[in-house]
């Protein structure tokens, strides 16, 4: 077995050093009700290359972003990753290492939680940050319950624009910990609905930018609106890109911004791992979840990083944290901080416009289908169109055509009426001719449904 | 403070700051530049753009670096990190084990890392099938009926598995009375954590002197306000919980539920199954056991199995294998059972899915159980070749991980931090320290299967050594520790008290001081 260093001598020295006979011996406070006669009923070891033969058969079942023109976004992210990135992340020393706990010897994964920390605050607008989330929709759901404890109050007033998996994420844990959430009809209009909601027992506001149809606006004077009733505003950034050429929403003035950081370094990977990203106001620093790296010296007056004010945290605190979590998502947020790197703010800057232009170029193109109509008024790189037939069908019938056109509305809000509703998004990884090849295909394909 | 004795002379000063191959490293915004790109991206059309009034005035204020540059920063940074892949990582209940190369090289197919969590059913079948062949494995292995693969870590799966167990209780109509969770004062910090996330009244239960939970001081808590137990077996000592059997009848006579904290499910895989212990749900950190890479504290993964009892529950989504291929039931009006509803975004931690189905399937059936006995096996044999010069508070033999307190530094001078700091400076990564917190300054060393008998053999000694050390006086080896390490101690107190946790230029620091 090519994974275990021991060898049978070996074995049997260390059994009689230890005094027993058999590994048995070892097991025996095991119930005897409960020990196994025999292996269990699973297939034996494998070398890599019969390991490598079954994976590489489900692999190539499945359609590869990279390999056919790809519109999909909500949420998930197509965009190339530099090859020095995963390069990075490979590092023995970064792969095969744990939380930083004993800082002298993991001055590496501390250093790049810093400096990650740094450049989520300034992507975001935000004075602090915390050194990762599990993904975008957990760090929402952390930063409602963190609302509800800054405010004492229980109650959450959620943008129907929000990422239908992001609200399944705050229901979950609205439901489970005794909190509510109220939303409004959607609503292409305004932020009026939002306001109008707001109670005194609601805590917080949550809105999505862009949002889920992929349409931004200024929530500047949400931001004034919502703190006058003394709640809270929290501004979730799907795609993080977006900041690149977006007004910022701590400028907008956000109370906590959360994100997903995975377009920046990471893969789509099926849809994880991924990075969440939380940022708040310096006054609610102390109710934020998760691990905070911070500068300090060592003995000798030279500057280092440790994780602190861990005081929060459930290894301290236990029953009275602010959060249960333990892991982050370390290696991801090393990724999205090498990314970022490299880009550079003129580099992201530049890397939004094409993104954009690509978006603006594929929807005037769309927008010539008879049938067809775009319905976000103002968006970043992915906006809605509405089909003469059903969503659901018509990306399957482009699938067919080796064009993954988008995520109908319908597959993640069934009951929302929307099922001629396709949400579609456009990168730096189309290019001008994907473009074209999507508005044929999408002609083609709607031909077919007429006739 | 403790003197310092000049015995041992000062590393010598250079005038880089370098020393060798110990390269200091500046932050990115003190050495990249905001005009500098290590991308190259094509030319942005012509566009009119439809922005509305939400474009930003100019660009992000963050340095870039070319690639050569990037890449010097990163791998100087990486050569500060102490790594499994350089040397023994004891860390107790982290289970620090090989992280095979293979696996690494299965997630980054193309099939697996370049498909989108939204794209058709029709065209991921074969992500569907490594999903639905992960779940079958993982149930097999603890002959549990049902998994949840969404939750995206450890603390994640247990806070998965007691939502489960509160959506029985409320299915029951029990909600109300139900309101106590019994939690052994050994356990994990996250499981008091989860509890409480949830509304649940956390009540300890003691240990006995065995070092696990006192059976009669458990019966005596049961009642029909109780409404799950969370106990972690192995324990967190390193030990079989031996009355498991009972604990789980006792709890289940009483109406609770009962939930495993699965992180130490590396020392029975393979040899025990948890569904025979009478367990109703338990995470498996698929970074534990499984082998998927720490990453520096993250991503994890924390796949949860369910009992018959609370399979109904099981969250969104779900994989479902039927007569057209496989399907994947995302919302509650597909699903046939009571889904308690969702955890996270799309379909949980695919990435590490595909590592820990590669280390199933290199192991098998046999490896896995032969993981199982050669991890017990290390822990005994460091146990065994330690207890007459350390201080064991509970006689073996162990599971996976071997406790110490700090008994044998009594008198001393030297703490438990004192002598894990000597150990950085003698080339290893400490092991777990002051947890579990039922043992006065506990030492919790966790060696797993993959470390060989000479690696334990130089570990074994070299402690023995320190303790040595300890005992003839030398306190300056443990009390000035480390002295070889990038950094020596850091002050921790300063970082909590005056945080510091971006990086500002000079100027901005100087207004904030205003």
């Amino acid at each position: 077995m090519r994974y275990l260093p021991l060898t049978p001598t070996d074995r049997g020295a260390m059994l009689s050093r230890i005094g027993v006979n058999t590994i048995d011996d070892l097991f025996i406070d095991v119930p005897e009700a409960a020990r196994l006669d025999g292996p269990i009923n699973l297939p034996p070891h494998q070398s890599e290359m019969q390991v490598e033969r079954d994976l590489f058969a489900m692999a190539a079942q499945n359609k590869t972003a990279s390999t056919v023109p790809f519109f999909c976004g909500a949420g998930a992210y197509k965009h190339h990753v530099p090859a020095s990135v995963d390069h990075i992340i490979q590092r023995s020393e970064f792969l095969t290492s744990y939380t930083p706990y004993q800082p002298e010897i993991t001055q590496g994964t501390l250093q790049y939680l810093f400096e990650f920390q740094t450049q989520v605050c300034e992507l975001t607008g935000m004075p602090v940050a915390n050194a990762s989330m599990y993904d975008g929709s957990t760090a929402t759901g952390e930063a409602v319950l963190m609302a509800h404890r800054i405010t004492r109050k229980k109650r959450a007033v959620i943008s129907a624009r929000l990422h239908p998996h992001y609200r399944g994420v705050i229901d979950n844990l609205s439901d489970m910990g005794g909190f509510d959430v109220a939303s409004p009809a959607d609503s292409f209009n305004g932020v009026e609905d939002l306001i109008a909601l707001i109670d005194e027992d609601t805590s917080s506001v949550v809105v999505q930018y862009p949002d889920f149809f992929g349409n931004i606006m200024d929530y500047s004077t949400l931001a004034r609106e919502v703190q006058s009733r003394g709640c809270l505003l929290i501004v979730v950034v799907p795609e993080i890109i977006s900041l690149g050429l977006l007004k910022r929403p701590g400028d907008m003035g956000a109370d906590i911004v959360t994100g997903e950081g995975q377009s920046l370094g990471n893969g789509l990977n099926f849809g994880g791992p991924y990075v969440g990203l939380f940022a708040a106001k310096e006054k609610y620093l102390r109710q934020m979840p998760g691990r905070l790296c911070g500068e300090t010296v060592d003995a000798d007056g030279k500057r280092g990083f440790v994780l602190t004010l861990s005081t929060r945290e459930q290894h301290i605190r236990r029953d009275k944290a602010t959060s249960n979590i333990c892991t982050n998502s370390g290696l991801c947020s090393l990724a999205f901080t090498a990314h970022m790197t490299l880009l550079g703010g003129q580099g992201l800057r530049h890397l939004a416009e094409l993104n954009h232009a690509r978006a603006v170029h594929l929807a005037d193109k769309l927008a010539n289908i008879d049938g067809v109509e775009v319905v976000t008024p103002a968006f970043f790189n992915e906006f809605a169109i509405r089909l003469p037939a059903p969503a659901g069908q018509i990306v399957e019938a482009l699938a067919e055509k080796s064009v993954l056109g988008g995520v109908p509305v319908s597959r993640l809000m069934p009951d929302s009426d929307m099922d001629d509703v396709l949400l579609v998004a456009a990168t730096e990884a189309n290019t001008e001719a994907d473009l074209e090849i999507y508005e044929t295909a999408l002609r083609d394909v709607l031909k077919g449904v007429s006739a | 403070m403790n003197e310092m004795t000049p015995m041992k002379q000062d590393r010598k000063q250079t005038f880089t700051g370098h020393q060798a191959l110990i390269l200091e490293e500046k932050l990115i915004f003190e050495i990249g530049s905001a005009d500098k790109s290590g991308v190259d991206l094509e030319p942005v059309p012509a566009v009119n753009t439809r922005l509305g009034d939400c474009m930003a005035p100019s660009k992000p204020n963050l340095p870039g670096l070319s690639e050569p540059e990037a890449l010097r920063h990163f791998v100087r940074l990486s050569q500060k990190n102490h790594s499994i892949d350089a040397g023994l990582y004891p860390l107790g209940s982290c289970t620090m084990k090989h992280n095979p190369r293979l696996n690494e090289k299965m997630a980054r197919l193309p099939g697996f890392s370049d498909i989108h969590p939204l794209q058709p059913v029709s065209t991921v079948q074969g992500a569907l099938e490594l999903m639905d062949e992960l779940a079958h494995w993982l149930k097999t292995l603890t002959n549990m009926p049902a998994v949840a693969l969404s939750p995206k870590a450890g603390a994640h799966g247990e806070l998965c598995g007691m939502m489960a167990i509160r959506a029985a209780i409320e299915a029951r109509g029990e909600l109300e009375t139900r309101r106590r969770v019994l939690v052994p004062e050994s356990a994990h910090g996250t499981n008091p954590a989860t509890a409480a996330l949830l509304g649940f009244k956390v009540d300890e239960i003691p240990a006995n002197a065995d070092g696990r939970v006192d059976l009669a001081a458990f019966k005596d808590k049961l009642g029909d306000d109780v409404a799950a137990i969370m106990l972690t077996n192995p324990n967190t000592c390193g030990l079989f919980e031996r009355d498991i059997i009972e604990i789980a009848d006792a709890l289940h006579e009483a109406g609770g539920y009962f939930y495993c904290d699965g992180a130490n499910f590396n020392a029975i895989v393979g040899r025990v199954r948890p569904g025979d212990l009478g367990i109703d749900a338990m995470h498996i950190n698929l970074h534990k056991t499984f082998s998927t890479p720490h990453g520096g504290g993250g991503p994890g993964s924390g796949p949860t199995v369910l009992s018959d009892r609370l399979e109904a529950f099981a969250p969104l989504p779900y994989v479902v294998a039927g007569e057209n291929g496989f399907d994947l039931i995302e919302l509650e009006a597909q699903s046939a059972n009571q889904p308690f509803g969702r955890m996270v975004a799309f379909h949980g931690q695919m990435g590490m899915f595909v590592r820990a189905l590669s280390y199933m399937k290199s192991h098998g059936s046999d490896g896995l159980r032969q993981v199982a006995e050669d991890a017990v096996l290390n822990a005994n044999y460091v146990l065994a070749s330690l207890q007459d010069v350390m201080t064991a508070p509970f006689a073996g033999p162990c599971m996976h991980e071997a406790l110490f307190d700090d008994g044998f530094l009594k008198g001393t001078g030297i703490d438990t931090l004192d002598f894990a700091k000597a150990m950085i400076d003698e080339g290893y990564h400490p092991m777990t320290m002051y947890f579990p917190l039922v043992v006065h300054g506990a030492m919790l060393i966790e060696p797993t299967e993959t470390e060989s008998r000479d690696t334990l053999d130089l570990f074994i000694a070299t402690l023995r050594d320190l303790v040595r050390s300890a005992n003839a006086g030398e306190t300056e080896r443990f009390t000035n520790a480390p002295e070889l390490a990038p950094r020596r101690r850091l002050d921790e107190t300063r970082a909590a008290r005056q945080p510091i946790l971006r990086w500002q230029a000079a100027e901005e620091t100087a207004q904030a001081a205003e």
